[in-house]
């Protein structure tokens, strides 16, 4: 029998608990009564009553805000097409620089490079006259769209293109396969780990944007949930503490969801590609 | 490195590469670009014209007290999340990499927080340290410790810095986690064979094979510390109380949205693009390092 390595229980319990206990502080919260809060009666222990909550939040919202509900389906629509439109166009162009010859093929491939160096808090002003100039303020596809480009998702599936063996290709050739064949049938298919890990990367990414939407949504038809939570507990004189919890609690839960049920694929793609 | 296997075509690849090229020329290259004239010109007070000064804009800037004083305090910031977190997830790390019961079990636990959003692990922070409501905040306030983040500088800047750095653990743990597997078990056993062992072992066989991941995630960390805490902060203190929390890209915020500094904004920002650059430069470098050569 092997002996029990109580260090590092010990420490790993210490971490977890870091973790967890802001988590279940706010889950427990979620359960009590507002003003036992605001009077710093907040427990760990939560009051099984209280859950409804949950479906008060969902359908009317917070003191100032919208029903909860409407921010998270504007939230799910966002990380979906972030995510899916980033796989998308960035196997797309990661297929064109690696297994054609073009014309200025370096200059494509080192100004999608360069959207690495330009995080949207760099260039805020201009962002938001460009997006006004285009009239796309206040609208979905000004949410979304202008996050779609991505250089991390083009360099990883380049990494992964680069390595396909060249018999592989040169069979695909002699049996008569042209190059929309070759990527649909051979290339994502040998892709479809990664595009699972990008899947998870890009979703947590979408859903957690803050800037952006606070930019260049200002109507609250198109609040994520992030932005809610934030107009929730900037109102601070009639904040009432277990909506806010509640909200938090249905705030985290897709993505950490989405984390947790796809963690293989999630943690290889992340330290292969080393965002 | 290139492929040898090729297909033939040129109209196809380039419709291929289209839309992503289009994406990036529209929104960030020409944004970067207005930043950039931007920062070079200055608007008449009636916003009518505007006139070339040169690198007058920046001069101004760097001779703000107010903006030295931002960039010392970003640096601190950036410095105290990176260390703190990556010093936190190390630890975990060497632990979790040990062959003991519950590992996958204790890897969910500490690998879920990736997916909380900067400005929501704000909120759970709040509710742990509000001076009225927060179970540490409101229990310190009774005992006679006064405690108001809200209002003094050094315990808004220690805030604000403690619930950055416990977003980005869980970042640093899977990295480094994944650092500690790929070094080859028969090292370890070389090591034990010839007596080192505990810390000692550690510090002489296993964090050297390591420093490729440390230096990578140094960079990472500043990263993040200084562009993706904008979130956590604004929900926790604005960069408040007066200025006390207000890192560069907070700044770059408050001038350019709230004061409407469009100049001075567009400056700071081409000082940030300069900053983000060498960055990614020295984050390419390391990867290099590590992947080839």
């Amino acid at each position: 029998m092997r002996r029990i390595d109580w260090p590092a229980h010990v420490v790993l319990l210490l971490g977890v608990a870091l973790f967890v206990l802001p988590l279940w502080l706010v889950v427990a919260g979620s359960t009590l009564d507002p003003a036992a809060i605001s009077r710093g009666e907040l427990s760990l222990i939560p009051k099984l009553s209280g859950f409804s909550v949950y479906g008060s939040v969902l359908t009317q919202g917070s003191p100032g805000s919208g029903p909860v509900w409407q921010m998270l389906a504007v939230s799910f629509a966002m990380a979906l097409c972030i995510a899916a439109g980033k796989i998308v166009i960035s196997i797309l162009s990661a297929y064109a620089v690696t297994f054609f010859r073009f014309p200025f093929r370096m200059a494509a491939f080192w100004t999608i490079f360069i959207t690495l160096m330009l995080p949207v808090e760099v260039r805020i002003i201009p962002t938001y006259q460009v997006m006004s100039d285009l009239g796309l303020i206040n609208t979905f596809t000004g949410l979304t769209v202008p996050l779609i480009a991505s250089a991390t998702a083009t360099l990883l599936f380049r990494q992964t293109f680069l390595v396909i063996p060249d018999e592989l290709v040169e069979a695909a050739r002699m049996d008569g396969a042209g190059p929309w064949r070759f990527f649909k049938d051979i290339l994502v298919p040998v892709s479809s780990s990664n595009i699972a890990a990008l899947f998870v990367i890009l979703f947590v990414y979408g859903w957690n944007q803050y800037l952006w939407p606070l930019l260049v949504a200002t109507t609250p038809r198109l609040d994520t949930i992030v932005i809610g939570i934030v107009q929730m507990i900037g109102t601070e004189t009639q904040t009432e503490w277990n909506r806010v919890m509640a909200t938090a609690v249905l705030a985290l839960l897709p993505p950490v969801a989405v984390v947790i049920l796809m963690q293989r694929w999630f943690v290889r793609g992340l330290t292969d590609g080393e965002k | 490195m290139e492929r040898r296997t090729l297909f033939p075509g040129t109209l196809f690849p380039i419709l291929l590469v289209l839309p992503q090229l289009l994406l990036t020329v529209v929104f960030f290259l020409w944004p970067a670009g207005q930043a950039i004239w931007s920062s070079l010109t200055r608007a008449d007070p009636f916003g009518l014209s505007s006139q070339f000064v040169g690198l007058d804009n920046f001069s101004d800037l760097f001779s703000d007290p107010l903006y030295i004083d931002s960039i010392g305090r970003t640096a601190v910031f950036c410095l105290c999340v990176s260390v703190l977190s990556m010093g936190v997830a190390l630890g975990l790390a060497v632990c979790a990499d040990r062959e003991i019961r519950g590992r996958s079990w204790y890897r969910i636990m500490l690998i879920w927080p990736y997916a909380v959003a900067p400005a929501i692990a704000a909120v759970l922070w709040i509710l742990l340290l509000h001076p009225q409501i927060g179970l540490i905040g409101g229990w310190l306030n009774r005992h006679g410790i006064t405690w108001d983040y809200k209002l003094r500088d050094n315990q808004a800047m220690a805030v604000v810095i403690g619930a950055s750095a416990w977003k980005q653990v869980s970042y640093n743990f899977i990295f480094f986690l994944a650092g500690l597997q790929s070094i080859p078990r028969a090292v370890i056993e070389a090591a034990r064979m010839d007596g080192a062992r505990g810390f000692f072992r550690f510090r002489t066989v296993v964090l050297p094979l390591l420093m490729p991941t440390v230096f990578f995630l140094i960079v990472v960390n500043l990263v993040y510390a200084a562009f993706d805490t904008f979130g956590t902060i604004q929900a926790l203190t604005q960069g408040g109380p007066g200025k006390a929390t207000e890192t560069l890209v907070v700044k770059v915020y408050r001038d350019g949205v709230v004061n409407l500094d469009i100049g001075g904004s567009s400056a700071e920002s081409v000082v940030l693009m300069l900053a983000v650059i060498l960055l990614t430069a020295l984050q390419f470098r390391f990867l290099n390092k590590r992947s080839g050569a």
